[in-house]
């Protein structure tokens, strides 16, 4: 698993893996927010975690079709479904990578992109404890949606439109938690729930995933 | 009647045979139940003192709200029933029922949407019970989507299970973190089995026989989906014999 999780993360991070280019579309999103609102810092200051962690879902959303299809079209796909590790560790290291790769990376750039947009000086801490709670369920989620979509020719739109819907519950507590850290009220309840969704999704959804995967490889 | 009876209506055979003769009782039904509810909701009840004529949506609205909720469930239980028995017939109605509760989860919002901007003053708020529905709205859209995507017809009902199961728990937890994220405009449950109804009888009966109707309109259109489907697929293996056999 170990050496799975290791090929995988060396494989993103050379050339053509895409690294980097979820934290490329993160940096673009944030700097294209005041374009879009006008340039006024108390405004930016409002909707600063808003947007960071739209910034981020999107970033994330961007890189899932590489988690399986690079492997389904090549065929290794084939062979770690023949070897003796389960089906349901496969898709979870795949999870960690990805998270590794592009949730982990996001997370250290989320308060350099609170700077762009005037975040407020309490919302720092709470921002990266968010994101840090908050991706790996983007990361989880993503993976089973790939797996659903990996077989198909043009499964990139599809993915986004069924994996969107599910990341409704992340987005809404992780951005409560970072909104109500800004403006400094008490995040206890989001933050439990965000935790709690990260570690039921962890815990319960790499089953579907595993499911979804051995019809997909039928 | 044993369990074991109640499966032989997965025979797709033995279900054409069953709703050819269900089939015109539930039409029947539904078209006088709606036309009936419909035309006593609309022109033998009084207006509300306060809302006027536009209460009148209201047979309209909540039946196709519930609807909207309860193809879901019945999509959930068909799907469980494909994952575990592998019956044919359950998945295509899964797939049957798909469209039919979309149109009426947007029916629902827009019924919505007409009542509340003259009563709200807005066409549109961020209220927890019509964001859950635009929500539900979009996994219809994702689960419709990935059916039609996916050419072969197991792959896709397997495939399709598992995300109605899955998407099930998401869109319960939508619907609890909307609450949590938002505070509402929408008036409160006035329909309950366990409480005391707080809607007039004037209003109440002809609500119930316009959601009897749609119940039974529902299951109309269901059934008669579901055979199309059966028979759509039945022609398809019928043509690729013909081809092999040229």
């Amino acid at each position: 698993m170990i050496a799975l999780l290791l090929r995988d993360i060396r494989l993103a991070m050379r050339a053509g893996g895409g690294f980097g280019l979820g934290l490329s579309f993160f940096l673009i999103v944030v700097v294209l927010v005041p374009f879009g609102v006008g340039p006024q810092s108390a405004l930016l200051t409002v909707i600063a975690p808003g947007i960071l962690w739209l910034g981020a879902l999107l970033a994330c959303l961007l890189s899932l079709d590489r988690i399986l299809a690079l492997d389904w079209e090549d065929g290794s796909l084939d062979l770690l479904a023949t070897s003796p590790l389960p089906m349901e560790g496969i898709v979870s290291v795949k999870a960690l990578a990805h998270w590794l790769t592009t949730g982990l990376p996001l997370v250290a750039a989320a308060p350099v992109l609170g700077l762009l947009l005037n975040l407020s000086e309490a919302g720092y801490k709470w921002l990266i404890i968010s994101l840090f709670l908050g991706t790996p369920a983007l990361s989880v989620i993503g993976t089973f949606g790939a797996a659903l979509t990996v077989g198909l020719k043009r499964g990139g739109l599809l993915l986004s439109l069924l994996v969107l819907p599910l990341y409704v519950p992340t987005l809404i507590f992780g951005a409560e938690v970072a909104r109500r850290g800004a403006e400094g009220f008490d995040v206890t309840t989001p933050l439990l729930m965000l935790a709690g969704i990260t570690c039921g999704t962890i815990a319960l959804l790499p089953f579907a995933s595993a499911a979804v995967l051995r019809v997909n490889l039928r | 009647m044993n369990l074991n009876a109640f499966w032989e209506y997965a025979n797709p055979k033995k279900f054409i045979q069953t709703t050819d003769r269900l089939l015109p009782w539930f039409a029947g039904l539904a078209a006088v139940t709606l036309v009936g509810g419909l035309i006593w909701g609309f022109f033998f009840t009084p207006e509300d003192y306060r809302q006027g004529s536009t209460v009148k949506i209201i047979y309209l609205h909540v039946p196709s709200a519930l609807m909207a909720i309860n193809a879901w469930l019945m999509m959930l239980v068909t799907s469980l029933i494909w994952i575990v028995r592998r019956h044919h017939v359950s998945a295509l109605a899964a797939r049957a029922a798909a469209p039919v509760g979309m149109v009426m989860t947007v029916i629902a919002l827009v019924t919505g949407a007409i009542w509340g901007q003259p009563m709200w003053g807005t066409w549109w708020a961020w209220d927890p019970r019509l964001t859950s529905f635009l929500i539900l709205f979009l996994f219809y859209l994702g689960y419709i989507a990935l059916w039609e995507a996916i050419e072969n017809d197991d792959t896709a009902a397997d495939l399709t299970s598992i995300l109605c199961l899955v998407g099930s728990v998401f869109a319960l937890l939508s619907r609890y973190a909307v609450n949590f994220w938002n505070q509402g405009l929408h008036q409160g449950a006035s329909l309950s089995l366990d409480k005391e109804e707080n809607v007039a009888d004037v209003f109440w009966y002809p609500l119930l026989v316009c959601m009897a109707g749609f119940v039974f309109l529902f299951i109309a259109l269901v059934l008669m989906r579901t055979r199309t489907e059966i028979r759509a697929r039945r022609m398809r293996a019928l043509l690729a014999r013909e081809r092999m056999g040229a």
